[in-house]
């Protein structure tokens, strides 16, 4: 490891205001404190400070989203195989799903992680780890048939508009990954909606066995009309993923154990799940109560965090620090709303069968209004105290 | 019985090094200096040059702005050197030290502690009323002023506690009578805040002042935290705030009428030897503990004049501060760590739960000065909140100052906390963000937009 260091060291210099290199600074930089803890030492204020740093803290989030993106894979290849009719063993079937996932993944990620070299090279500031985990996120809230220009587009839009533009990582007001889904969803609709797009290879329509439907089971659940039940696969094939959706949506089981990394660590709010999820149960419930015939509105509460988006979501999006609330009592208000709206937009939009995406960038808007209450409670208690002391000299 | 409060919030940083209860009298240092710095907000004219003769208790410099505050010698015997830093800022009035020492003396008659106006006099002219700090601002007190109320904290919960019980120990009687001077100062109450923990303290017994008894970790016995939960300070009202080992030599001073600035201060952290307490002057420099540093260790040492989350870099060279009851010397981090953010660092504390120090509460740590990573926007949420027992929102307070929006300042709260109270904020920020000098920033603000 010496070596490395001396290598370091001497190549330093030239990438340095002035040197030879200054140009590739950002990526110098980027990659000397990747691999090694930067020697800076505390300059003022507390001399000692906590081993947590950025970069621990996206590892930890892109760590547990590695059981999405592998269960992903593995259900890309099983998807297809099935529509074809000729179900292949493990190996084959992941190779398949790998094949189709991974450019998807290396896509994002040198699209994405280019823009953060050139902005920071630019600005002159270090490089924010906040794309580790957009580039991550964002193959694993796109079909597995997505064009690799699309993803490129898609990826460039969520840095540079959705990002950059309001100062990098930490300034943004709406999640980055699902603003590139948003940006596929609306520019070319055809490529994220329907029933053919969510298996690999369905579109193109070769060899696929007759009656296979690609479609989603809440696509299936928004067509069903009143009086007939519904035919969704069974909720443990949608527990274990075994169904057509985006690529890391699919197995809820694979996202309930990157829900346990991130709270078991600290890095994801707990609150903002468990109110996303009380919000959810409380509004599917109401509509059993209220729904009378309909038979997605009988479906029973939990299916919603079954089926679609929902609970990948509500792990890995709804709890983005920086585009959520920021306040305690606050998250608890967002996570809620987030719940409740999606449901209600399941329910009641017949547009477009899903609505995780839409409802979470509609309450990171709101999230800073949420804030703004919680804080102004804070304000007026502070007011009234300093009222009642006046009023005790006068 | 006295009111207990308790506080779920907050963290106790435990570090190797604590000081043992042994006290050892250490003869004269080398140098003893007086630093306009240790006061925030200070502008110094000095009234000495370079070679005068001073007796412990010579005022060296008075405030420009509220010049019959003066700023005393601690020692008697001659300025050796004033230094200056950039633009002719002075740094350090310096004074070698006599064999004989001589102090100024004053007469103290029943008349002078039955008036406030001639108590604060006497502290004014004998260098006493630096001891006296305001809050808001955390700066030196204007003598002036009328305070709704004056804060003692008894105990000290910063890493590498001090003992107060130990420093007090054969102080009692003169801890009584400053608590008595001080009750003079003030219309309204003085409080003393305890540890809730029984050690067999003296310090309940003390009388005149309301007593409240604080159960949690770190910063429960930080002063600005009970005046947060006792008096709150609203826009308008002023709190002074003093030093529990001041108040003793406060009582000494009005008990004899001999200017003393001998007080007793841990020598800790994981580089002493045998860390242990001494009995000093103020402003003593730290050259001479320089012997004690472990050399086996082969490793750097900051010399900081406080403790680890507050203190200042002072260097090996350099006095103790004038409020500071602990010299905390700690390795540097200045070094490359291959991987080190991925890796478990077992040796490393951290308040994340991906790393292992949650596991064992009651291990010791080493930490260094290292960074830990780099400086970046805020992003992480509920970080702050959780070591401050405040109804406050810091992180938007912090942002309010970034911003120079002074109403927003104000009604965030900044009137009710100084940089020690958000040394904790600062340490477990992921994001690295210097929020002490950020805090100092905003509070000269608002002392420019109020003046």
């Amino acid at each position: 490891m010496k070596s490395l260091r001396k290598l370091l060291d001497k190549a330093k210099p030239s990438f340095e205001e002035g040197g030879k290199l200054s140009k590739f600074r950002s990526v110098f930089d980027g990659f000397e404190t990747f691999l090694y803890v930067p020697n800076t030492v505390t300059r003022c204020g507390s001399h000692i400070r906590d081993a947590m740093d950025m970069k621990r803290t996206m590892s930890v989030v892109v760590l547990a989203l590695v059981p999405c993106l592998l269960f992903g894979m593995w259900n890309a290849g099983y998807q297809h195989f099935l529509s074809i009719g000729n179900p292949q063993s493990l190996c084959p079937t992941f190779w398949f799903g790998f094949c189709k996932v991974f450019p998807i993944v290396v896509v994002s990620y040198v699209v994405g992680l280019g823009i953060e070299f050139a902005v920071a090279q630019v600005r002159k500031h270090e490089i924010n780890e906040g794309f580790l985990v957009s580039g991550m996120l964002i193959p694993l809230v796109m079909p597995v048939d997505v064009p690799l220009w699309m993803v490129a587009v898609a990826t460039a839009f969520a840095v540079i508009i959705g990002k950059e533009i309001f100062g990098g990582t930490g300034m943004n007001i709406w999640n980055p990954a699902l603003l590139a889904r948003a940006f596929v969803f609306f520019s070319y609709p055809s490529h994220i909606s329907g029933d053919k797009i969510w298996v690999a290879d369905l579109s193109k329509g070769q060899g696929i066995i007759d009656g296979f439907s690609g479609a989603t089971p809440l696509a299936k659940a928004a067509a069903a009309s009143p009086g007939t039940a519904i035919d969704l696969p069974s909720a443990c094939d949608m527990f274990f993923g075994f169904i057509p959706g985006s690529i890391g949506e699919t197995s809820k089981l694979a996202i309930l154990i990157g829900a346990v990394i991130l709270i078991a660590t600290g890095v994801g709010s707990w609150k903002i799940m468990l109110s996303c999820i009380i919000g959810t149960l409380a509004t599917g419930y109401l509509f059993n109560v209220l729904g009378g015939d309909n038979p997605y509105m009988s479906l029973p509460p939990h299916y919603h965090l079954l089926m679609g988006g929902l609970a990948f979501g509500l792990v890995f999006m709804a709890t983005d620090p920086v585009s959520s609330s920021q306040t305690e009592t606050g998250k608890w208000i967002y996570g809620f709303l987030i719940g409740l709206l999606v449901v209600v937009i399941r329910l009641f939009n017949p547009a477009y069968p899903e609505g995780t995406m839409l409802v979470i960038l509609l309450m990171n808007t709101f999230a800073p209004l949420i804030d703004y209450y919680v804080v102004g409670a804070n304000i007026r208690r502070r007011l009234k105290r300093a009222k009642a002391a006046l009023s005790a000299i006068k | 019985m006295s009111r207990v409060l308790k506080f779920r919030k907050g963290l106790n940083i435990e570090l190797k090094g604590a000081a043992e209860k042994v006290l050892v009298k250490i003869p004269h240092a080398e140098s003893y200096a007086v630093n306009p710095a240790d006061f925030k907000g200070l502008t110094p004219r000095l009234c000495v040059k370079q070679g005068d003769k001073v007796k412990a208790g010579s005022p060296v410099f008075f405030d420009k702005y509220a010049p019959e505050v003066a700023y005393v010698s601690p020692v008697a015997g001659t300025v050796s050197a004033i230094n200056r830093g950039e633009r002719r800022k002075l740094l350090q009035v310096v004074i070698s030290p006599d064999t004989e020492q001589t102090a100024e003396t004053y007469s103290i008659t029943p008349e002078i502690t039955a008036s406030r106006d001639k108590i604060i006099d006497l502290m004014l002219k004998a260098g006493y009323w630096p001891f006296v700090k305001q809050r808001p601002y955390g700066i030196v007190a204007n003598p002036k002023d009328k305070p709704k109320a004056i804060f003692v904290s008894g105990f000290d919960t910063a890493p590498l506690t001090l003992d107060m019980d130990f420093i007090l120990s054969g102080q009692i009687e003169n801890f009584q009578k400053g608590i008595n001077i001080l009750g003079k100062l003030t219309e309204g109450k003085v409080h003393l805040g305890l540890s809730n923990a029984d050690t067999g303290s003296k310090l309940p017994k003390i009388t005149g002042a309301e007593i409240t008894f604080y159960a949690g970790k770190h910063p429960a016995g930080n002063v600005g935290i009970h005046i947060h939960h006792i008096s709150p300070i609203s826009k308008g009202e002023i709190v002074w705030t003093i030093d529990p080992q001041h108040v003793a030599m406060l009582g000494h001073f009005f008990a004899t009428g001999i200017y003393n600035a001998e007080k007793i201060v841990a020598l800790c952290g994981s580089e002493v030897k045998r860390p242990h307490y001494l009995r000093i002057l103020s402003g003593t420099s730290l050259a001479s503990f320089g012997e004690q540093v472990d050399q086996d260790k082969k490793r750097q040492a900051r010399y900081i004049s406080g403790n680890v989350l507050t203190g200042s870099d002072v260097g090996a060279n350099g006095w103790l501060g004038f409020y500071d009851n602990r010299i905390s010397i700690i390795p540097e981090g200045n070094y490359h760590e291959f991987l080190g953010w991925a890796l478990p660092r077992f040796k490393k504390f951290s308040t994340s739960k991906s790393y292992f120090s949650w596991l064992t509460p009651n291990r010791k740590y080493e930490p260094d000065t290292n960074l830990n990573g780099g400086v970046r926007a805020f992003v992480v949420t509920n970080q702050y909140e959780k070591v401050l027992p405040m109804d406050l929102y810091p992180v938007y307070l912090l942002k309010a100052i970034l911003a120079g929006d002074i109403d927003k300042m104000e009604q965030l709260g900044i009137y009710e906390v100084i940089e020690e109270d958000l040394a904790l904020c600062e340490f477990v920020c992921t994001s690295k963000i210097e929020v002490q000098t950020l805090l100092r920033q905003g509070i000269e603000m608002m002392i420019k937009e109020m003046s």
